[in-house]
């Protein structure tokens, strides 16, 4: 089987991933490093996760509902993936511009998992994924990422807080024991993908030091 | 891949029928459920419809409760693979899994249900149909069979088998041809006929490649309505015969 996740591209461009629970900081990181990019005259790209204009019909539409199994969230996801790989990776990848990717596969392989999807199917799956040059996933304790949620008064939403698995009716216990799960499959992922890990508790200045440090690390080894 | 009734019918990909063919869904294992899956397989507008409603009908007067599964009608996806071929926007992978999604909510809310209920689910197509479309497009042949990993492997698997000619006939007389039925995607060329004809040519060449490695059982389509729906209610009937479990309600005098 073709497995691209597992080989280093070709391609001109950079692509740069962020992982993290709910909370982590890892937006707000991969914003700061945008700007620096940018300033340094590097040509950026941002892509989200689950966020092709196609397939967001069809999620909003079961996550309304409530009517997603573990296994369509899957593939729902896996859809989004593929559409924008097509369309907002690969091209900007191919014309040397940086792509910055707010989760990625690895997004899927913990939260699919924590929902009882097969690991192995699920890596399979996303075996056509281009392989970062790159992916940095920010560790964080349960506890602190459900503090800076709550201060910054963000409603939990439905899938997000596991709710959907019917573990606690309580949405903040719900996302306790949903999270821990993801916390797990991460620890088994950061080894099997090579993910760098950055401590997420330390103040942002400090995390974006780091980060940028990692990131031009892969610059000059390859400038673009 | 034969239509001898001999055959060994735990031959399916080497699956056992009644359960998952890979990595199912480990929160939903699969019991010992009495009901049955019977797949149609063929090409649109070889008569699969037909044929089902006929069977239907035979298998409800002899007391088996029925449910039928069609592809692309899932409530959660349907809308979305209409909108998406109406757009014309979607990669062949895009529509791989937009069709294995509708699959697995189909697979989840009818079709496991209805095994555990003692049904008889008979689909109109099954994986193979996506297997096949995929195929012919150029997806990793590996990769789309781990996807279906999860799908649970019918009990009988009929393939309604018809050359490009003969189909492409019958479908001038009826609906005429479609875009996608004719592999308009794959811009081959403008003319639809002979898209229509070498897309239909390679859609029978992936089933032939399946037909042993899934154990179909293969019907001549050019043949008469009555005489393929014979066939098939005497393969089916044959099955269900030496299949007590399926057994809900049985009308001796019938």
């Amino acid at each position: 089987m073709l497995d691209t996740l597992a080989t280093p591209h070709t391609l001109p461009g950079r692509l740069f991933v962020v992982e993290g629970i709910d909370g982590s900081g890892k937006t707000t990181q991969l914003s700061l490093l945008s700007k620096w990019l940018t300033a340094n005259g590097h040509r950026v790209f941002v892509t989200e996760w689950n966020s092709s204009a196609l397939v967001k019909a069809a999620t909003k539409a079961g996550k309304k509902k409530n009517a997603l199994t573990p296994m369509t969230f899957s593939l729902l996801h896996a859809t989004d993936f593929a559409d924008r790989q097509l369309y907002k990776i690969i091209p900007p990848l191919k014309a040397g511009m940086i792509v910055l990717a707010d989760r990625y596969a690895y997004t899927a392989f913990a939260r699919d998992v924590a929902r009882g999807v097969d690991r192995q199917w699920v890596r399979d799956l996303y075996s056509f994924a281009v392989r970062p040059n790159l992916a940095v996933y920010f560790r964080v304790p349960i506890e602190t990422s459900l503090d800076r949620l709550l201060a910054r008064r963000i409603k939990m939403k439905f899938y997000e807080a596991g709710m959907d698995m019917g573990w606690s009716a309580n949405t903040t216990e719900s996302f306790k024991i949903f999270q821990s799960k993801v916390l797990d499959e991460y620890d088994r992922i950061v080894p099997e993908y090579g993910l760098e890990v950055v401590d997420a508790r330390r103040s942002i200045t400090e995390q974006q030091r780091q980060f940028r440090e990692m990131v031009t690390a892969h610059l000059e080894s390859n400038p673009t | 891949m034969s239509d001898s009734p001999a055959q060994d019918l735990g031959a399916h990909g080497g699956v056992t029928p009644g359960q998952y063919y890979g990595h199912g869904l480990p929160y939903a294992p699969i019991g010992d459920y009495p009901g049955r899956i019977i797949a149609i397989e063929g090409t649109d507008g070889v008569g699969r419809s037909t044929q089902i409603r006929l069977l239907r009908e035979w298998l409800e007067v002899r007391g088996y409760g029925v449910i039928e599964t069609g592809w692309t009608r899932s409530p959660l996806m349907a809308p979305t693979i209409e909108l998406a071929k109406s757009s014309n926007t979607l990669n062949k992978l895009t529509f791989v899994l937009l069709y294995a999604c509708d699959f697995a909510d189909r697979l989840e809310k009818e079709i496991i249900p209805a095994l555990k209920a003692g049904f008889i689910v008979l689909a109109d197509r099954y994986i193979y149909t996506a297997i096949a479309r995929a195929g012919v497009r150029g997806v990793d042949s590996q990769w789309i069979r781990q996807l279906y990993g999860f799908a649970i492997a019918p009990h009988l698997i009929f393939y309604l088998k018809i050359d490009a000619d003969a189909l492409a006939r019958r479908v001038l007389q009826t609906g005429g041809m479609s875009y996608w039925e004719s592999g308009m995607d794959l811009k081959s060329g403008d003319d639809i006929y002979d898209s229509f004809r070498a897309y239909q040519r390679q859609l029978v060449k992936e089933y032939a490649a399946m037909s042993d490695e899934f154990g179909f059982r293969v019907l001549e389509g050019r043949k008469s309505i009555n005489s393929i729906q014979e066939e098939l209610r005497r393969q089916v009937g044959e099955f269900l015969e030496g299949s007590e479990a399926a057994t809900v309600v049985r009308t001796e005098s019938i």
